[in-house]
């Protein structure tokens, strides 16, 4: 009981100091929970910061490797573009010599060609030469042509007058002017005359109406060109005189009939020819085809057949080759007569002893 | 009794008519009674006598009337006046031969003097008239009608176009090939009349076939047919270079050449207008004529005239050598240049002057060696000469300034240059000292020889403005020799020793 008593005196002060127990546990509970609370979370705070800078090493160890990695793969693709460009520079270089050299070799060969240039130049004054040398032979040729057109004309005008004065030919009385006796050959003028015929005043043929004075056309020095057929004869042609045989014998002349010689009327061939020919001819006539008689029967098994003239054409009408190897018409026969199959050889020899033959003229 | 006497008084009147139209016939040959004939009103008389039942007065009047229409165009135009022409027409379908070519004359008398009367002809239906006519048989009817067509043509190309129109060319084209020498002479002539105006003209002539046929006659030996064949082939080629072409086609080289060598002067004037025609339009015809030698027959030509016969074959000499400088080469070698000088110098007409100066300039102007070739034959003081003289035309003095200018922008040949420094004006100085200055820091002997003919000296005495080219050129020269020499030539140089001889104290 000692216990309880003591238990219950110390009950109110019990509560108390259980309150204040409480109470002072409470306010140490606070420092301490704060104070815990510090700790673990400075002791929360380090473990993730250790944490992180874990993690953050880890990053950047990986974002090293990584980075490395793709400058190294960079720098690779810059050596190579590097080395690339390098090369390419030297084959430029190298491409610029050979056209260098390629281009001048071309253009002195083949575009400005310095001895090509001399040759042409050297081929153009031999061409002029040349052509120099004949245009100088045309130019020549046509002078003496001219020259020669010249002397001609007034050759012509010479002979002309010498034909108009043909009368101051010399007789054998009369010297003539040009034949002067003092002189020791004569003049040529002379000569001239001597050999000239003399013009005559026969009238000149009348003057076409192109002549026409009034017309001094330069091309009207001809009549027209159309085609007229046979010119007309001249109007006021002297009549032909002198002594006319009888018209009778004249027609009698010219109709005579032919009388050939024996020798032409005679064939050319001799009788011994003609017999041979004769021979000839009949055998010509009498076969059949011209085919030979070959010795096997399947040599011409598959030729045609062909008809001789007896069975092609109609059956007993046709004559000819039977009857007549020629065609005859006698509806367009002119003259009942046959013609005559003789001429003559030589006609030369044949007018001999005739003077006349069928027109009536001279021989 | 009364029946013959009437018959009489008709007789009479008809002989009296005869007389009469024959009477004016013989005196309108002569061109001094015109005056007169035209006082007395003879237009008005003849008329009526046109249409004369006999057809010796119609004939012999329209021949009158040609010759008065001929000579005057005061007549001419009376007689397009008072209505004769489309009686004229109309019976030019209708007559007798002698009526055509005499109305043919009428109308190619009064054509020929201005474009109004030919338009004149022209509108009244002459062409088709004259067209029939061409297609006569008598040649004399063909070559009046040709004749007609081409004066009528001659004057512009409308009315070129009108004959063309009315379908002359196949017809002329068939006239060329006939006989008779005149009447080719007169189709050609009207040929090259029609296609001179403008290509299209001449395109149709040549799609007549006309070419083949004028080459051909080339070798007619006849002077004056010749001279219009070749005519009538130039103003086919002036045109255009497939004209050019076509003619070249139709084989005509070398047988021109053989025109160039004739002895009248007239055809080879227009053989050589032929080959200038050619040459002009491309370098590969100047080749191609270059080949043939046409050089040299052109040259010889230009060597043997005289006068404005020379002109084609300057003009084609130039042509040739502008193209390119192998042409010009070409020219060079075939000994061109001596000639070409021989002209400049004796010739009095200043256009064939210009013309000689103006080729010159092309051979010149291509490289160095063409240079000098011209400026060998001391040419170039002569050209001087005439760009300064007051007296030459301004076509000359232009012509010799361009070509001295060309030759001298090339020239290095250093003798020629020298006379040039004398007298030439500022403007052409600029370009002789420059030739200088580019050839002088090179060549020590040329430097040597400039000193000694006197060029340095001449140099220091040109005033220059500063800072121009002229004086660019001056100091590049200057820096060729040391400073003594040229201060020894600079003007005023005696007068400075003299001035240091003044002052100078003497040392005692």
């Amino acid at each position: 009981m000692a216990a309880l008593v003591r238990l219950e005196t110390r009950l109110s002060r019990l509560r108390e100091e259980y309150f204040l127990k409480n109470r002072s546990v409470d306010e140490d509970r606070k420092i301490v929970y704060k104070a815990a609370v510090k700790i673990q979370s400075w002791f929360r705070g380090c473990r993730v910061r250790a944490y992180l800078r874990y993690l953050n090493k880890m990053a950047i160890s990986i974002q090293k490797w990584w980075r490395g990695y793709q400058s190294r793969r960079y720098f690779r693709k810059m050596i190579k573009t590097a080395y690339f460009i390098m090369k390419m520079n030297f084959y430029n270089e190298m491409a610029v010599r050979i056209q260098k050299r390629w281009r001048g070799y071309y253009v002195r060969k083949y575009t400005h060609n310095y001895y090509a240039l001399k040759k042409y130049l050297e081929a153009i004054s031999l061409n002029n030469e040349i052509v120099r040398n004949e245009l100088q032979e045309y130019a020549e040729m046509n002078e003496k042509k001219k020259k020669k057109k010249d002397l001609e004309k007034k050759e012509k005008e010479k002979k002309y007058k010498a034909r108009k004065m043909h009368y101051l030919l010399s007789t054998e009385q009369i010297a003539g002017i040009y034949n002067s006796p003092f002189r020791k050959f004569p003049d040529p003028m002379e000569l001239l005359l001597r050999q000239s015929k003399p013009l005559s005043h026969r009238q000149q043929q009348p003057k076409s109406p192109f002549t026409y004075d009034l017309y001094d056309w330069p091309t009207c020095k001809r009549p027209p060109a159309f085609p007229t057929g046979e010119p007309l004869p001249p109007i006021g042609r002297q009549k032909p005189q002198g002594p006319f045989r009888d018209a009778a014998e004249v027609l009698r002349q010219r109709y005579k009939p032919l009388e050939p010689t024996l020798r032409v009327a005679a064939s050319i061939s001799s009788p011994l020819e003609k017999a041979r020919e004769e021979m000839k001819r009949e055998e010509w006539r009498k076969c059949i085809h011209d085919n030979e008689f070959l010795p096997f029967s399947s040599y011409h098994k598959n030729e045609k057949y062909e008809l001789s003239i007896h069975a092609s054409e109609k059956i007993g009408k046709e004559t000819y080759g039977i009857k007549h190897f020629r065609e005859v018409q006698p509806n367009k026969w002119i003259a009942g007569k046959d013609f005559q199959t003789v001429l003559p050889s030589i006609v030369l020899f044949e007018k001999f002893g005739k003077t006349y033959s069928k027109a009536g003229q001279i021989v | 009794m009364s029946q013959r006497q009437v018959l009489q008084v008709f007789e009479q009147y008809q002989r009296a008519r005869t007389h009469f139209v024959q009477a004016v016939a013989e005196l309108s040959a002569r061109p001094q009674n015109i005056g007169t004939l035209r006082d007395a009103g003879v237009i008005s008389l003849l008329r009526p006598l046109l249409l004369d039942v006999v057809p010796t007065i119609q004939q012999t009047a329209a021949l009158a009337l040609g010759r008065l229409a001929y000579f005057n165009d005061d007549l001419a135009e009376a007689v397009v006046k008072e209505d004769i022409l489309p009686q004229l027409v109309c019976s030019l379908s209708e007559q007798n031969r002698f009526y055509k070519k005499a109305a043919a004359f009428v109308l190619r008398a009064v054509g020929k003097h201005s474009p109004q009367l030919a338009q004149a002809i022209v509108e009244c239906g002459a062409l088709e008239a004259l067209v029939i006519c061409l297609e006569d048989f008598d040649p004399g009817v063909k070559e009046g009608a040709a004749w007609a067509l081409g004066y009528i043509a001659r004057h512009n190309s409308e009315l070129s176009q009108a004959v063309v129109d009315a379908g002359a060319v196949p017809l002329l084209v068939l006239c060329i090939q006939e006989p008779e020498i005149a009447l080719k002479r007169i189709a050609a002539s009207t040929l090259s009349d029609i296609s001179k105006h403008s290509p299209e003209l001449a395109q149709t002539v040549v799609d007549a076939g006309a070419i083949a046929y004028l080459a051909q006659m080339i070798l007619n030996p006849d002077a004056k047919l010749k001279c219009q064949v070749l005519s009538a082939l130039s103003q086919i080629a002036k045109h255009s270079v497939d004209l050019a072409e076509l003619v070249v086609e139709a084989e005509i080289f070398p047988v021109v050449l053989t025109c160039m060598k004739d002895s009248d002067e007239y055809v080879k004037k227009n053989g050589a207008t032929l080959i200038r025609e050619i040459a002009k339009h491309s370098p590969e015809l100047s080749q191609f004529i270059v080949n043939a030698g046409g050089v040299a027959a052109v040259i010889d030509c230009i060597g043997s005239c005289k006068g404005t016969v020379r002109l084609p074959g300057i003009m084609m000499l130039g042509y040739v050598a502008a193209h390119s400088e192998n042409l010009s080469m070409a020219v060079i070698v075939s000994k061109g240049i001596p000639p070409l000088c021989t002209c400049l110098l004796e010739e009095h007409e200043d256009h064939i002057k210009a013309a000689a100066a103006w080729a010159l300039g092309q051979i010149g102007r291509h490289t160095p060696e063409h240079a000098r070739a011209v400026a060998e034959t001391n040419v170039l003081g002569t050209l001087l000469s005439m760009y300064m003289d007051i007296r030459s035309s301004e076509d000359l003095q232009l012509k010799a300034k361009r070509a001295l200018k060309n030759i001298l922008q090339k020239c290095t040949y250093l003798p020629a240059l020298e006379p040039l420094l004398h007298d030439a004006p500022p403007n052409i100085m600029k370009h002789i000292v420059g030739q200088f200055s580019k050839v002088l820091p090179h060549d020590s002997k040329a430097r040597r020889l400039f000193v000694t003919s006197g060029g340095l000296k001449k140099v220091q005495e040109i005033k220059a403005e500063p800072g121009s080219l002229l004086q660019e050129y001056i100091n590049t020269i200057n820096n060729c020799y040391p400073e003594e020499v040229v201060r020894y030539y600079s003007p005023g140089y005696s007068e400075m020793l003299l001035e240091r001889v003044e002052n100078y104290q003497p040392v005692l």
